[in-house]
């Protein structure tokens, strides 16, 4: 039973992961993916708690309302010890793959310092030691927070995280903003007009958004809007005088508008306000046309259900019935998946970052790759996949607390 | 389900697409479809089209002119040979890369799906483990792993798609895997075990088959994600050598200083060329998505437009009225 058929909940079409086999149903890969991976997600909670679902599917609603608190919680708890192994996994194989063609201070330096030097400097690393030691010992540092230093400008890796941590969940969290403004209200708009042009223009600028690479999008962007009108700054986050005062304020968040409001520097916040606007469009174009296609995917299924006929039918206006009683319903997978694009968002901001010259992880990555100092790369890597296992987490507990379906 | 005819398994699955598709749908299929041929063909005679080697070197940056039709780079090269010659890159990198991850995935999703248990177990989690993290970074590790980040001709080509095909893995072999415990249920397979068929000859013969039907499809919309992977690494300083081969993502790495300038022909056609390719594909894919979806089909109807819809998370609650027509 355990791997036979596929557990009862999935057949009985729980919102955001009872479809049929992922690939089968793609529609725009990250979004098949997004899903796909809930899927299966809930298929290894399944295996575990196989014996809940029952319960569920025989609708004895008063054993399942006193049951529904602990079904809850165990899933809560069944679903945070799921994220180590995916850690752990990912790690390991970093670590692994990072390690099987030579020591990162040779990769770094080799070439550079006489042989000799060079085998000191790995001596004195440990790097000559048998790899399963150095693994075991590499576990043992990162369960304490310990990174180890980058080999090119001797920082500790996690101070190199925290700093440059911020910049990234900036351009994330502009980003994402332009997401929404730019995917919910044009899904909206799509799922109304279903095949009429609205919708099909808006199919068209959907795959043209996934289609167009992040860096090609910045850099048309630049071009138009930078060097062509001469309206915003070309590359950066600030101008360096502004940069300055707002690194040198006490306890800075390293947001930069946020540190600006903070301040009242209002001055430094337009001047940050303009270095934001392309980046945030380049990469909120990626992650609003994924948006734009969910919206209008899951507000169509809802358009067509029975209660907003009986709306229309009272006469409520189509605008009311669109943004209200089709949209609201259909938002449960609709967070869900937007939550699971913080993989997409997090590649396309190395791509950003890099095209924009922000100085973030992904800037710092780009750079780091080109020294070659990989231990920065192992530390970023590893990082960013501690990030997305704990979204995942939290979405599916979201997902949990809005959506009472989801509990097992 | 009992389609035999082997030697039209490459030409059936896009024909009869076309033959069921009607309206937008079809509109988009033949878009997808005359891109990708033109893509492919631009790729095949890229020796003819392209006016220069893409390694021939010119002495200084020259903007778009009769010599140069795109113009030239400030490394010196044509941009409109380095574009064509391009295409080939592309082409070889998505072949290498889902031949082997088609190889790969499906035999491990037939193996993990077919024989469950442990091993079974495990597989899921390695492979959910991957499939939860930033292709990109994921291809920068084994790009690492495989170059050290260096690349030479073929072995760049090679560490590009064999960093592609690491991403891909998992999604043929969930795909296949779901396939294959579908079947496992059904009655003809216990039929091949009762009669005493190996498990070898069960997984090759009687579930393979038909369990691979879904594949020109995710082969489609994995080949644009291979290009746009591709493209990334390239961006990144991760590609392919510009003296070994044309690769768009450098190439586009390199106009990202040119911007500043005001040189606009370094990059935008290496860009849009990276835009035409994965759209394309994109659209055929997608439409072979719906088409094979008989929710989300257009029909023929007397005096309307056919419905098209994309497949999302609530599949399921695609309207009634849509599955039965």
């Amino acid at each position: 039973m355990a791997t036979g058929a596929p557990p009862p909940c999935m057949r009985a079409g729980v919102a955001p992961t009872g479809a049929p086999p992922p690939g089968m149903r793609a529609g725009a890969p990250q979004r098949r993916t997004a899903a796909g991976r809930r899927t299966q997600q809930n298929w290894v909670v399944m295996t575990t708690l196989i014996d809940a679902p029952p319960q569920e599917e025989d609708g004895l609603l008063p054993a399942k309302r006193s049951k529904t608190g602990g079904g809850l919680g165990k899933y809560l708890v069944v679903r945070f010890f799921l994220i180590f192994p995916t850690i752990f996994i990912l790690i390991t194989m970093v670590f692994f793959l990072m390690r099987i063609t030579g020591d990162p201070i040779t990769a770094a330096l080799g070439g550079r310092l006489p042989p000799d030097a060079l085998q000191a400097r790995i001596h004195e690393a440990g790097y000559d030691r048998p790899i399963l030691v150095q693994y075991t010992e590499y576990l043992g540092q990162i369960a304490t927070g310990n990174f180890g230093r980058t080999i090119s400008d001797n920082l500790k890796v996690t101070d190199m995280l925290a700093t440059y941590g911020t910049a990234t969940l900036e351009l994330a969290i502009n980003s994402l903003v332009v997401a929404l403004i730019i995917g919910i209200p044009l899904g909206m708009v799509a799922a109304k007009y279903r095949d009429k042009w609205p919708d099909a223009v808006l199919r068209v600028f959907a795959i043209l958004s996934y289609a167009t690479p992040v860096f090609f999008a910045g850099l048309l962007l630049k071009l138009i809007f930078s060097v062509g009108l001469g309206w915003l700054p070309v590359a950066g986050r600030a101008k360096s005088g502004n940069e300055i005062a707002l690194t040198a304020l006490a306890n800075p968040s390293g947001i930069y508008w946020l540190d600006a409001i903070r301040s009242g520097n209002m001055a430094a916040l337009g001047d940050v306000m303009a270095h934001a606007v392309l980046p945030a469009i380049a990469l909120g174009l990626l992650t609003g046309g994924v948006f734009l296609r969910l919206v209008r995917t899951n507000v169509i299924g809802t358009l067509s259900k029975d209660y907003v006929e009986a709306g229309r039918s009272r006469g409520i206006r189509e605008f009311r019935l669109v943004t209200k009683h089709a949209y609201k319903p259909a938002l449960i997978p609709i967070i869900t998946v937007m939550g699971l694009q913080i993989a997409l968002l997090l590649g396309g901001a190395v791509l950003t970052e890099t095209t924009f010259e922000w100085k973030g992880l992904g800037f710092q990555l780009a750079q780091y790759l080109t020294a070659r100092d990989f231990v920065a790369v192992q530390g970023i890597v590893v990082l960013l996949a501690v990030i997305v296992a704990l979204t995942n987490f939290v979405v599916d507990v979201v997902a949990a607390l809005i959506d009472p379906r989801v509990r097992y | 389900m009992s389609r035999k005819d082997g030697s039209l398994i490459q030409r059936l699955p896009v024909i009869s697409h076309l033959r069921k598709s009607v309206g937008l749908q079809r509109g988009m299929l033949v878009t997808g479809l005359i891109i990708s041929a033109l893509f492919l063909l631009t790729a095949a005679l890229a020796p003819l089209i392209s006016p220069y080697g893409f390694a021939q070197h010119f002495d200084t940056q020259q903007p778009p002119s009769s010599a140069h039709l795109w113009g030239t780079t400030s490394g010196g090269y044509d941009v409109l040979s380095r574009v064509v010659w391009g295409t080939q890159t592309a082409v070889l990198v998505i072949v290498v890369a889902v031949i082997l991850s088609i190889f790969l995935g499906v035999a491990l999703g037939l193996v993990s799906g077919y024989i469950g248990g442990w091993l079974d177990r495990i597989l899921v989690v390695i492979a959910d483990a991957i499939y939860a993290f930033p292709t990109l970074l994921l291809a920068i590790v084994m790009s690492i792993a495989i170059s050290q980040g260096r690349s030479s001709m073929l072995g760049g080509i090679m560490a590009a798609a064999i960093s592609i095909t690491v991403v891909f893995i998992p999604q043929y072999f969930r795909v296949i895997r779901a396939e294959t415990i579908r079947l496992k249920a059904e009655p003809f397979v216990e039929s091949a075990m009762v009669v005493g068929a190996s498990s070898v000859r069960i997984m090759a013969r009687h579930i393979y088959k038909n369990a691979t039907r879904t594949l020109p499809l995710i082969f489609t919309l994995n080949a644009s994600e291979a290009i746009l992977t591709l493209a990334g690494l390239g961006f990144l300083g991760f590609g392919i050598e510009p003296s070994s081969a044309a690769e768009w993502g450098y190439d586009l790495n390199k106009a990202l200083s040119d911007t500043t300038a005001g040189i606009w022909w370094t990059g935008v056609f290496p860009g849009a060329a990276i835009v035409l390719t994965v759209l394309g594909l994109t659209l055929v894919g997608e439409s072979m998505n719906d088409l094979n979806d008989p929710r989300l089909r257009g029909r023929r109807r007397a005096g309307k437009t056919a419905p098209t819809a994309t497949a999302g998370p609530t599949a399921n609650s695609t309207p009634e009225n849509e599955v039965t027509v």
